[in-house]
């Protein structure tokens, strides 16, 4: 993202939404201007404010005569009164910063927007994790940090060498060169993202190794983890298998998301393969 | 819908907070699927939900792309939910979030009802999601449990500030600014109203709940946890 210096006045509006705080106004040049090196190409700040379309020259007039006589000025705080910004056109690399950030752009791995994973959500249709399994979806950056994808490296290296299997259907998955060993492609390491999720999925017993080695390498790494647990329930909707060992970790189970089990396979192609109405 | 399980604050903290969603599959039930998130959203306004959305468009509270400057004098704060029906073009997540236990029951009632197919979760506290499925008669399939934040947690804001960003669990909304509405609400230069629709016009799918962030904003005024 890029803010023209031409049309910006400063107002300093889009230095309060960039969720990176990536946006300041250059003293130098008393504009308003993005730091590539942080921006995560999220375009919360394109995306989210407002746009008027006033003259910069007027507008700049008048902020400098209410600054003269101190006068304090009350705008709305999520509108940019120039339309400022310029979206850019982001090339290899870059533009997996966007695809990971800008949560309106579908990844292409798996057509989902957000960060692009299905999970538990929709189990009942897909049957990712069965009964006996766990799944895992291990999230970096999110809130409000940041993630750079050779910090993730450090997570996929590890569940690869304990001989977990990755979601196939993940958009980090889609960008290992090795999934076998975990290592994501060389020329993406280096790029920062809002957030992405990892997604592996391992039988119930290996629960609580898993945890740990998460928990183990999560202090090696410079940004805040969420970590979602995704079990399958039995016939009468009870889920006694994987919370109770959660407990038993010392997590105090507060939120969950509930796949309340209504979805049925409706695509033609999949009705021949599959039974409809299949509770998987 | 990973973005509505790690909003931050204890069981709770989520009494008037029920994220009811349908998402299809691709290549499993995403064939057709447009008109019946089409009817997932309509069906849901009888029960006077806080927000509906889509994962594309965003929520009910959308910025404007062409602002008029007399705007700044009457803007619009009231949520349009026409908009976000009539804008489901394409196989998305769709979103209808409502902050009263009854009304998330009696939708998901209606949504079993109408037997549409599509996945369709809830997301809130374990026990009021569960709740709501009992009370529709629906064994509930799957879940997912949010573990929380671990890793470098002193990089996270306060717990209030927490509360509010974390409702756009996409990211949108900013520590920085959901720190200044707070502020603007504890100086009177904004009521928590007003501060809730400029934080909500941020979050790209529509799951805010402005409802919870009155309420969040109305205790902050006074005390700073």
């Amino acid at each position: 993202m890029r803010i023209n210096p031409d049309k910006c006045v400063a107002c300093g509006n889009c230095t309060y939404v960039c969720p990176m705080g990536a946006i300041y106004i250059d003293p130098a040049i008393k504009r308003a201007t993005v730091d590539r090196n942080e921006c995560v190409e999220c375009y919360a700040c394109f995306n989210g404010l407002s746009q008027e379309h006033l003259n910069p020259t007027l507008v700049r007039t008048l902020r400098k005569l209410f600054q003269l006589v101190r006068l304090r000025f009350d705008p709305e705080p999520d509108v940019c009164p120039t339309a400022a910004f310029d979206p850019e056109d982001l090339q290899w690399p870059r533009v997996v910063r966007r695809a990971f950030s800008d949560p309106r752009v579908p990844h292409e791995s798996t057509g989902v927007q957000g960060r692009g994973t299905e999970e538990v959500k929709t189990n009942d249709v897909t049957g990712r994790v069965k009964e006996g399994e766990v799944g895992f979806t291990i999230e970096f950056g999110r809130p409000g940090v940041g993630v750079w994808f050779h910090e993730i490296q450090k997570m996929t290296w590890a569940l690869a060498k304990a001989g977990v299997a990755f979601e196939k259907k993940n958009p980090v998955t889609s960008l290992m060169t090795d999934v076998a060993s975990g290592t994501l492609r060389e020329d993406i390491l280096g790029e920062k993202i809002l957030s992405a999720i990892v997604e592996i999925k391992v039988p119930v017993a290996r629960t609580e190794e898993i945890i740990g080695l998460v928990r183990e390498v999560e202090k090696q790494i410079d940004t805040v983890v969420a970590v979602g647990v995704g079990a399958r329930c039995d016939e009468s909707g009870e889920e006694n298998v994987v919370g109770p060992i959660l407990e038993r970790l010392g997590y105090k189970l507060e939120r969950a998301k509930t796949n309340a089990g209504l979805g049925r396979i409706t695509n033609s192609a999949e009705e021949r393969k599959e039974p409809a109405n299949a509770r998987l | 819908m990973t973005n509505t399980l790690h909003r931050y604050g204890d069981a709770q903290s989520f009494f008037d907070d029920y994220v009811v969603f349908a998402i299809p599959s691709r290549g499993k039930n995403d064939q057709g699927s447009v008109p019946k998130l089409k009817q997932f959203l309509e069906m849901a306004l009888p029960f006077q939900p806080v927000n509906l959305g889509d994962a594309i468009h965003g929520g009910a509270l959308r910025p404007s792309r062409n602002m008029h400057p007399t705007a700044h004098w009457n803007r619009d704060m009231k949520p349009d939910f026409r908009a976000v029906i009539d804008g489901v073009d394409t196989p998305t997540t769709v979103a209808a979030v409502f902050d009263k236990r009854v009304a998330a029951e009696d939708f998901v009632k209606t949504v079993r009802a109408a037997d549409l197919g599509l996945c369709i979760n809830i997301s809130t506290s374990i026990d009021g999601a569960e709740q709501c499925c009992h009370a529709a008669g629906i064994p509930r399939h799957s879940v997912g449990y949010s573990l929380g934040f671990e890793g470098k947690t002193e990089k996270l804001p306060n717990s209030q500030v927490l509360m509010l960003t974390t409702m756009c669990g996409h990211g949108m909304i900013s520590t920085s600014l959901a720190k200044k509405m707070i502020d603007w609400v504890k100086e009177g230069r904004r009521s928590p109203e007003q501060a809730v629709t400029y934080m909500a016009r941020f979050c790209s799918c529509g799951v805010y709940n402005p409802s919870r962030a009155k309420r969040i904003l109305e205790d902050a005024r006074t005390k700073i946890k």
